[in-house]
Order: C-alpha cells, then structure tokens, then sequence
C-alpha cells in the first residue's frame, strides 16, 4: 500500500490483544520507553471473543499505575480496527506518534539515560 | 479461600521510602487467585516501583519471588539463603502469610502490601464475596447451607428480623436478607419444619470474641 508511517515504533506481534499482560506494556515504559499503544480487532469481532475486551481493560489497568507512578496514564492507548484497515492502523500511528511528542519523553526514559551517562 | 484487595500503590511507595533493597514476595495461594498478590501482581508492583523511585533519582533494588504459600514453615524457608540481601520484605500474602514471615525473619522489616479482607468465594472473576466468619461451630447443617453469622448483618440466629424486606436487608438493597436465603432454600428441600426448632443462644467462645485460637491435633502431630 506504500502507506507513510512513522518509523520510531517496534511492533510486537501477538496472535490475540487478549495476550498483552499488564506487565509487557509496564515492562515497556519501565525500559523507557515514551508510549504503547494496542492494536486490536474491532471490538464485537474478537475470534477468541473477548481478547480485546480484556486488552482494554488492560490498559486501564496500566494508564492508571502509570497515573499514580508519575509517567502519566496518557501514554498508554487502544485502538480498534479490522485486519483489512491497514491505512487506520498507518493513521492511528501517526496519531500516536503525534501524541507522543507533544507529551514529551516519557520521565522514567530521562532517569534512565541520566543514570547511564552518571555511571 | 481467604480474599485480600490490593493496597494502594501510592500507600505502598510511602511504606517502602526507608529501605533500598526491597524483596516483593508473592504468594502463589489464595491472594492468586483473588488476584491481589500472585505472581502477577508482584511482578506489576515491582515494576511500578521501580518506575516510580528510578524518577526521584533513587538507587532501590526491587527483587522478586513468590512462594508457594507464606504460611507453611517449608516454603518460608526457601528464601532463608537470600534473606541478608534484603532491607525489607514487602510481602504480599495475607496477613498471615505477613505475620508467619514476621515470626519467622524477626530481624527483617515486613511491609504489608495487600489489605486482608474476609473468607469467601469467587462469584466471577473480580468479584467476591463473604462466605464464612470463621465462628469455630458451624451451623450450617441447621440453616440449608446459608450462613447467618457472615451473610447476616446481624448475625441473628432465628431471623429474619424485621429489616428484611422483598428479600432485601436493610443495610443495603444490593444485599440479600440471609434469612431470606434459608427460608426459600428449607422450602425447596422441604425441609421447612426445621425452621420452627428455636436455635438456642449461640456459643461464641470459639470464635474471635474468645481471644486468638489455635486447632491442636495431636492424632496428626509428629
């Protein structure tokens, strides 16, 4: 499709949203990570029913643990979109990337690289 | 099984300010599986910790375990060997799990991380509910199953009482009278000439009111 998508993000691949743990996404950002995003199907058509339901819920979990640790609960989102949406998932990208910067890197990413360059 | 929520992470980062080397121990028992403080959680909690303290430019060290339960000497014991690595042990388990451990490390700050709430059971994951007060002489062969000391708010012995309306209690809408409960439950197992026998005032010795207890079985003691 020659979509333009932001380049800053790794995809990880997962056979169902209803996978992705409360730990992976905190796992994410406690690496430094700026933001996550999740990607599911759109809800109503989960093949396992209610992975993406369960990935939401999720991510609640995770935007209010990042709320209370400081990181702020804003970087964390999920989107909904069907396997044949791939200009919506380049959009949602675009969007998320967009998000991001105007949040500014993420506080625990900053600590990290200034540990780093102390040590 | 006993049911625990978990603590408020802002409530557990003020608990563990104190200390540097911090063990987050889990309990792979009954706060697993009401998701308060299984393995799960611990790995969630550390990490949250860690996010929050590497931003106040802090060096604490969150390492993590779970056991297979915290109230068995022989599970405890197998984190005897790395217990000097640690400051304090934010534990978890219930609070028995918390007390066991207490006894069993004296030397070593124990830090509570979930709230113990009560005996119950799962209805559907994320809710449960109170099934049992641990009264120590149950009664539940008398009153079809249904247990008036936890799930009556009054604890009445031969209710309902007259708070009990449309199956209701009066302490809350949402709350069924448990009278209410054992009355329809003796009619379907036609059982309802037992609710005319007047239960005698009950003996409250054996429960928390007579001081903490123990179950001593010397036939099982070695």
């Amino acid at each position: 499709m020659r979509l333009k998508c932001p380049t800053n993000f790794r995809i990880i691949r997962l056979p169902c949203t209803g996978k992705v743990d409360v730990i992976h996404m905190l796992r994410a950002f406690e690496k430094g990570a700026d933001g996550v995003f999740v990607v599911g199907c759109m809800e109503g058509d989960c093949h396992f029913k209610t992975g993406n339901f369960r990935a939401r819920k999720r991510v609640e979990q995770v935007a209010a643990i990042l709320d209370t640790v400081g990181v702020g609960g804003e970087r964390v989102r999920m989107y909904n979109l069907s396997s044949g949406e791939g200009p919506l998932f380049a959009q949602y990208a675009i969007e998320m990337d967009a998000h991001i910067r105007a949040l500014g890197p993420s506080p625990v990413g900053t600590a990290l690289k200034a540990q780093m360059t102390a040590a | 099984m006993i049911v625990a929520d978990k603590k408020p992470i802002e409530e557990i980062i003020e608990t563990v300010k104190p200390y540097d080397r911090i063990l987050v121990l889990g309990c792979n028992e009954c706060v697993t599986v009401c998701e308060a403080g299984g393995k799960k959680e611990v790995e969630v909690l550390a990490s949250a910790l860690r996010m929050h303290f590497i931003q106040q430019g802090s060096k604490k060290n969150f390492d993590e375990r779970t056991l297979e339960r915290q109230c068995d000497h022989e599970y405890l014991e197998e984190i005897r060997d790395i217990m000097d690595n640690y400051d304090a042990v934010l534990s978890l388990a219930c609070g028995v799990g918390v007390q066991f451990m207490a006894e069993k490390y004296h030397t070593t700050p124990l830090i509570p991380g979930v709230n113990t709430c009560f005996l119950g059971a799962t209805e559907k994951r994320g809710l449960w509910t109170e099934r049992c007060q641990a009264c120590g002489s149950c009664v539940l062969a008398h009153t079809a199953g249904i247990c008036p000391i936890s799930r009556c708010a009054k604890r009445v012995m031969n209710g309902p009482c007259g708070g009990s309306t449309g199956g209701k209690c009066e302490i809350n809408k949402d709350v069924d009278c448990a009278w209410q409960l054992i009355i329809d439950r003796l009619r379907d197992l036609d059982r309802m000439d037992e609710y005319e026998i007047v239960t005698p005032i009950k003996d409250w010795s054996t429960e928390r009111a007579g001081g903490p207890r123990t179950v001593a079985r010397e036939d099982v003691q070695v």
